[in-house]
């Protein structure tokens, strides 16, 4: 077997894995309570997933060093927010400022051309979320648009503080009282559509179908999916020019401005979309959880995923929310064997153990979980060993 | 086919080319020799368009390319192979050509065979990343990189830095080769000898000004260069 077709069946295995899994949720979702901790695991992991990625297609792929993710979630988050709340909660949102100043939601505009019960209702629901996730993308792209006019002539680190600066402006400005009738200023927004609104139910309220965990995973893998494309297209290999020697790719003819804009844009395109998912996620938005350290810890998975492996940043989004969310809860619960009590475990232990973890994977483990390779090329490398040691050779 | 004229450029603050006029006829090979901050890569990287030129004008078949950017320049059929090779090293050797022809949207099957023609030794290393080839396996990329383009002039810069005799000599030796095919070269270098060597016309730059100019024979036996660069 060339390399090229052991890569391919690795791709192959991959996807294949990738399908098992997701129908393999969709089967437990609807047999496993849906209060168990893996739901909303699996969800928030998702979520940062499609962050993560995005923002390794920046600072991995791309080599820009930008920490203004957290501020495209937020443009994102609330673009989702401000176009799908109906239009009779609106008022119950808005109260502080009187009423809303957008005076229709997405899903009810869908309604009014196929009806607002039964399949129509569902195909309404999803064609104005979705609406809406694309519009959360392509405002905070237009953010990115607006700023990288300026910021991208920057280098490394200079960028870094630059985006970093937008971060903390943009939450400033979505909080800015003036803006009230719009953002609903300092306070939360809800009513909003998520993810469990795509549980389906019959006609006397009870649920058949659980979807609620599906969804987002689903919505997750189409954005990746179109990230990983972008990433193996000629665009992509662009992208790792730049990375690797700006001027030497300059020289091949490739236009510097354009396309760190390109990757710029790109990537808070699929953070706001990201943003809008959270907010679906977490049922509500406020622009104060926007902050600084919510980018930190994205670009802590980025690294521990390893910087430029998609692959990497998605199986890391998923052991790092389920570690913080889920794992290490044991560790806030004072334990009692017998009548000793346990030393050191009480609320709050969880973040130190935490933190001693991530201390490790990134001084012992440099490259994070993958380094800068794929799953299909772990599992293509696996079958070149198995096959060298049928044929008795030495592992080389 | 390339006329400089009058170029002058500011680099670093100081004037490295102080207003310096030559030609590339087509099909030839052409060299400028100097020493060490003579303003030769100065040159290179403006023709380029990496590097804006103060005055004078760059002329490439009868248009003036003068302060174009990068890309517009290769799109012309230019390409230039920057010193020290610069391949990117992460890649592997298929994507670091396939790059080469970034700005070409038409099939590149045929020039990718081209170029594995020209360096078999590329081909066996297809997939293997570019930083762990040799020193001239990596200039061999290089150049096959910029070709990739499909180049009518190619530039090279200085292709002999940190390369071991044997492999200098095989560098030139495809240099001839990608010449008789048709691609018309410029090529800066400290090697005076072996450029010398190689080029139909060459021309010594001395602090930012041409100072003798002549076939490659001519300046060989010519006293002043075999004593300041053949030593």
């Amino acid at each position: 077997m060339s390399k090229e077709e052991r890569l391919r069946r690795g791709q192959r295995i991959t996807w294949l894995l990738v399908a098992a899994l997701l129908l393999l949720v969709l089967v437990l979702e609807n047999v496993i309570p849906p209060s168990r901790m893996l739901f909303p695991v699996l969800k928030k992991g998702a979520v940062y997933a499609l962050v993560v990625v995005s923002m390794n297609l920046l600072n991995g792929f791309t080599g820009l060093f930008s920490l203004g993710q957290a501020g495209f979630m937020l443009v994102g988050a609330y673009t989702y927010a401000i176009l799908t709340i109906p239009t009779a909660l609106r008022d119950g949102v808005y109260y502080l400022y009187g009423r809303s100043a957008v005076h229709f939601s997405l899903p009810e505009m869908y309604a009014r051309l196929l009806g607002s019960s039964g399949l129509g209702g569902a195909v309404s629901l999803t064609l104005g979320v979705l609406t809406a996730l694309v519009c959360a993308g392509l405002s905070s792209a237009l953010a990115a648009w607006l700023i990288g006019l300026s910021v991208l002539r920057l280098r490394s680190d200079y960028l870094g503080i630059a985006t970093l600066g937008f971060g903390e402006i943009i939450r400033a400005i979505y909080q800015w009282d003036k803006l009230g009738p719009i953002t609903n200023g300092a306070n939360m927004l809800k009513s909003f559509p998520t993810f469990t609104s795509f549980n389906i139910k019959n006609t006397q309220g009870q649920i058949v179908l659980r979807l609620s965990t599906l969804v987002p995973l689903m919505l997750a893998g189409v954005c990746i999916g179109i990230m990983l494309l972008l990433i193996n297209s000629s665009y992509g290999r662009a992208f790792k020019a730049i990375r690797e020697d700006e001027v030497a790719a300059e020289a091949m003819g490739i236009n510097l401005a354009r396309h760190k804009m390109m990757a710029f844009c790109t990537s808070a395109f699929f953070a706001g979309v990201g943003g809008a998912m959270l907010a679906m996620y977490q049922n509500q938005v406020q622009a104060k959880a926007f902050t600084a350290a919510m980018t930190y810890e994205i670009l802590l998975i980025v690294v521990l995923g390893g910087i430029g492996s998609v692959s990497g940043s998605c199986i890391a989004s998923f052991l790092f929310i389920a570690s913080s969310e889920w794992w290490l809860r044991f560790l806030d619960n004072a334990l009692y064997i017998g009548g000793f009590k346990v030393p050191l475990l009480r609320n709050g232990f969880r973040l130190v153990v935490f933190s001693f973890i991530i201390m490790i994977v990134v001084l012992f483990f440099r490259q994070g979980l993958m380094g800068s390779r794929e799953l299909p090329e772990l599992i293509a490398g696996f079958w070149q060993r198995k096959h060298k040691a049928k044929a008795g050779e030495p592992h080389g | 086919m390339l006329n400089i004229e009058n170029l002058r450029v500011n680099y670093g603050g100081i004037e490295a080319v102080k207003g310096i006029s030559f030609s590339v006829p087509k099909g030839e090979i052409v060299t400028l020799i100097g020493a060490n901050g003579a303003g030769k890569s100065t040159t290179l990287r403006t023709i380029a368009g990496l590097v804006r030129p103060r005055s004078g004008t760059i002329r490439f078949e009868e248009s003036d390319i003068t302060g174009l950017s990068p890309d517009r320049i290769v799109e012309q059929g230019i390409t230039l192979v920057p010193e020290g090779r610069r391949v990117f090293p992460d890649l592997t050797v298929l994507e670091n050509l396939k790059i080469g022809a970034y700005l070409r949207r038409d099939k590149l099957d045929e020039d990718i065979r081209w170029v594995y023609d020209l360096f078999p030794r590329l081909k066996e290393r297809s997939w293997q990343a570019a930083g762990t080839l040799s020193g001239g396996e990596q200039q061999m990329l290089a150049v096959g990189r910029a070709l990739m383009s499909r180049p009518k002039l190619m530039m090279m810069d200085e292709p002999s830095l940190g390369l071991a005799p044997l492999i200098v000599k095989g560098i030139f030796e495809i240099i001839r080769e990608i010449n008789r095919q048709g691609v018309t070269i410029l090529l800066i270098e400290q090697n005076a000898n072996m450029a010398l060597h190689t080029a139909h016309t060459a021309h010594v730059l001395e602090t930012g000004r041409l100072t003798l100019s002549g076939s490659g024979k001519e300046l060989l036996r010519d006293e002043e260069v075999r004593r300041a660069y053949l030593g």
